[in-house]
């Protein structure tokens, strides 16, 4: 700041002369100061805000551990792991999760094989043969399936995908899980097809080059160079199709059954770790009853589910990782 | 020499083959979205008219309508996206411009990404016992609004800095040369020419929310609702109240999920209509993402 005397008033300028003891920068150096407060207090609320998604994480542990520690005062945990009910809204209750384990496993099983194999050659068809005005139509077309609601896919698994496939498997109950499954891995080939895709197309030129020049054809180059140099994003996608089949609920809650059943045959029904936590939700149970508590137990193993794979999968991420 | 032109030959067929796969299972996708569509038209267009849309749910399947529940679905929004939005541009913000290389940021930036993958009934579970039982809220719109921002938190974090990373260092170092101190370079500059990507993150995390059911339904949203909350604004002083924040609520996809596993088929009708009600708000939601991603894409070139 720089004052021109002579466009201020004579008595303001007198003023500042009589007053040269203060440095002459007095003024701008306040004012600097309240500044840089303001820019400290800013930057402050601003870490809190990015630190709010650290408490979140922090509440659900919190939150799950302690409600199940209450559940687990009440069961063992070798009666949680190896017994062959449950059914803790009996009179006489067990508390065996491995029927809801199993129910989670095998639908997640069946949108696996659906969704892997296809999201796959979708991203390998999108990303080396398909041409680019088809491919960015086709895309956000196939991203609308991740966009619509879970609950109207459970509408579709139960009232279309049921009849179809019971004309397929005759004796297939209404509510199983091989249609829940197929829904469910038809809602997440975009998870797969996109970030597969997006994984290849960062695979550099010369590389695909190199194998033409070398003979190869496309499907070769594809299937042999760039698969392989993307290994590390595809492992990604697939990892992030896992955990979304296991926390899956509506589709399953619908269509799945509500029954536990220990059985690994997909044409049965039976309910999954989510579709449990939803029916006791709907019910109304008290807080603090063994019910309350047992749907946190079923909640934390669900958790720790996702979790594992997520570890996995990270583990997986940096084996294969490329550096080009 | 015949051997070579065999070879060629075989390879271009494996081509050709590998080609008419690819097309079919993409057309697996894109065929299972028509049929989704087709179906719950077929089911449910018959159904929509202007009473269904302002009628309560009713004990008989023709007389029962979605009022209540995509009011609850509006008024959860509201809370929502006033969570969420200044939470996770904020956040966004601070992870992109200010954070320093340490282990907190490190840390902050792990737990955005597990986050993402929680599935979202485990947010119901959270929601249930620290927000309805810890904090008292309730079972009210508080408390699903507070739920479903928790949930969208990391999508519009990712969106926001990703909308960040697009700004040329030119433009920063530009008003710093001009003096600007941090936080004006990013409220008149950033956040300003980010706004497209940001908003387009903002809108499909919110699509999202719309359609989410399990968290909702864990905390214990009602089913059956035969009243509106209290309205936001009165005649009467002190003309706004904040008392719909704790009223019990509807949605629209857990009236639809009511509706749909219900043996009556009349009921499942009715869950069709519901459904077209969702899935074309969703979609329109959607559309307009992609339009302002498509317009801000064209409009800025640095």
């Amino acid at each position: 700041m720089q004052d021109i005397p002579s466009l201020r008033h004579p008595v303001a300028v007198a003023a500042d002369q009589s007053d040269n003891r203060q440095p002459p920068e007095a003024a701008p150096s306040r004012q600097r100061r309240l500044s840089r407060i303001k820019e400290r207090f800013i930057e402050a609320l601003l870490f809190l805000a990015a630190l709010s998604s650290v408490a979140i994480t922090l509440g659900i542990v919190f939150i799950l551990g302690y409600e199940s520690s209450t559940f687990f005062a009440h069961v063992s945990i070798k009666e949680f792991l190896t017994a062959p009910l449950w059914t803790p809204l009996f009179a006489s209750p067990r508390f065996g999760i491995m029927p809801l384990v199993l129910g989670t496993l095998v639908t997640t099983a069946v949108a696996l094989a659906v969704a892997l194999p296809i999201g796959t050659i979708v991203a390998i068809y999108l990303s080396e043969f398909a041409p680019p005005t088809l491919r960015e139509v086709v895309k956000p077309a196939l991203e609308l399936l991740s966009a619509v609601p879970t609950v109207v896919y459970g509408y579709f698994a139960l009232q279309f995908m049921s009849p179809v496939l019971q004309k397929l498997f005759p004796g297939l109950p209404t509510f199983n899980m091989l249609s829940a499954g197929v829904v469910m891995g038809i809602m997440i080939i975009p998870y797969v097809s996109s970030l597969s895709e997006d994984a290849m197309r960062a695979v550099p030129m010369s590389l695909r080059e190199g194998a033409y020049a070398m003979g190869a054809n496309r499907i070769i180059t594809a299937l042999k160079v760039v698969y392989p140099a993307a290994l590390s994003g595809i492992v990604a996608s697939y990892i992030l199709a896992i955990s979304r089949a296991i926390g899956e609920t509506m589709i399953v809650a619908i269509a799945a059954g509500m029954q536990p059943n220990l059985t690994i045959d997909p044409r049965e029904p039976a309910a999954t770790i989510t579709a449990f936590i939803v029916q006791v939700s709907l019910g109304d149970l008290p807080h603090g009853s063994i019910g309350y508590q047992s749907i946190f137990a079923a909640g934390i193993t669900l958790f720790i589910m996702t979790l594992f794979f997520n570890i996995i999968g990270y583990i997986l991420r940096k084996r294969f990782r490329e550096v080009y | 020499m015949a051997d070579f032109s065999g070879i060629i030959r075989k390879r271009k067929r494996q081509d050709f083959i590998f080609n008419i796969i690819g097309i079919l299972c993409t057309l697996v996708g894109i065929l299972t979205l028509g049929a989704l569509l087709f179906d719950l038209i077929a089911d449910g267009v018959g159904r929509l008219n202007w009473t269904f849309l302002t009628s309560f749910p009713s004990r008989f399947a023709d007389r029962a309508g979605i009022l209540s529940s995509w009011v609850g679905t509006l008024l959860i929004m509201i809370v929502t996206a006033f969570a969420a939005v200044p939470l996770g541009v904020s956040a966004g913000v601070y992870l992109e411009e200010y954070a320093r290389k340490n282990w907190l940021t490190n840390l902050i930036e792990i737990n955005i990404a597990n986050l993402a993958g929680v599935p979202s009934i485990i947010y119901g579970l959270m929601a249930l016992g620290l927000l309805v039982y810890q904090f008292r809220l309730g079972q009210s719109i508080l408390t699903g609004g507070l739920t479903l921002a928790f949930l969208i938190l990391p999508i519009v974090i990712v969106a926001t800095r990703e909308a960040l990373r697009t700004i040329p260092q030119g433009i920063r170092e530009a008003a710093y040369a001009l003096g600007s101190t941090k936080w004006q370079v990013v409220r008149h500059h950033l956040v300003p020419y980010s706004m497209g990507g940001t908003m387009t993150g903002i809108i499909i995390a919110l699509s999202r929310a719309i359609g989410e059911t399990a968290p909702l339904i864990t905390i214990g949203a009602l089913t059956f609702i035969a009243f509106l909350p209290p309205p936001p604004i009165s005649t009467q002083p002190p003309f706004v109240s904040a008392d719909w924040l704790q009223s019990p609520f509807a949605v629209l996809p857990i009236q639809m999920f009511n509706w749909v596993s219900r043996p009556d088929q009349a009921f499942v009708t009715n869950a069709a209509a519901a459904g077209i009600v969702l899935i074309v708000v969703t979609l329109l939601l959607n559309a307009v993402a992609i339009m302002i991603r498509y317009r801000v894409r064209k409009r800025i070139k640095w």
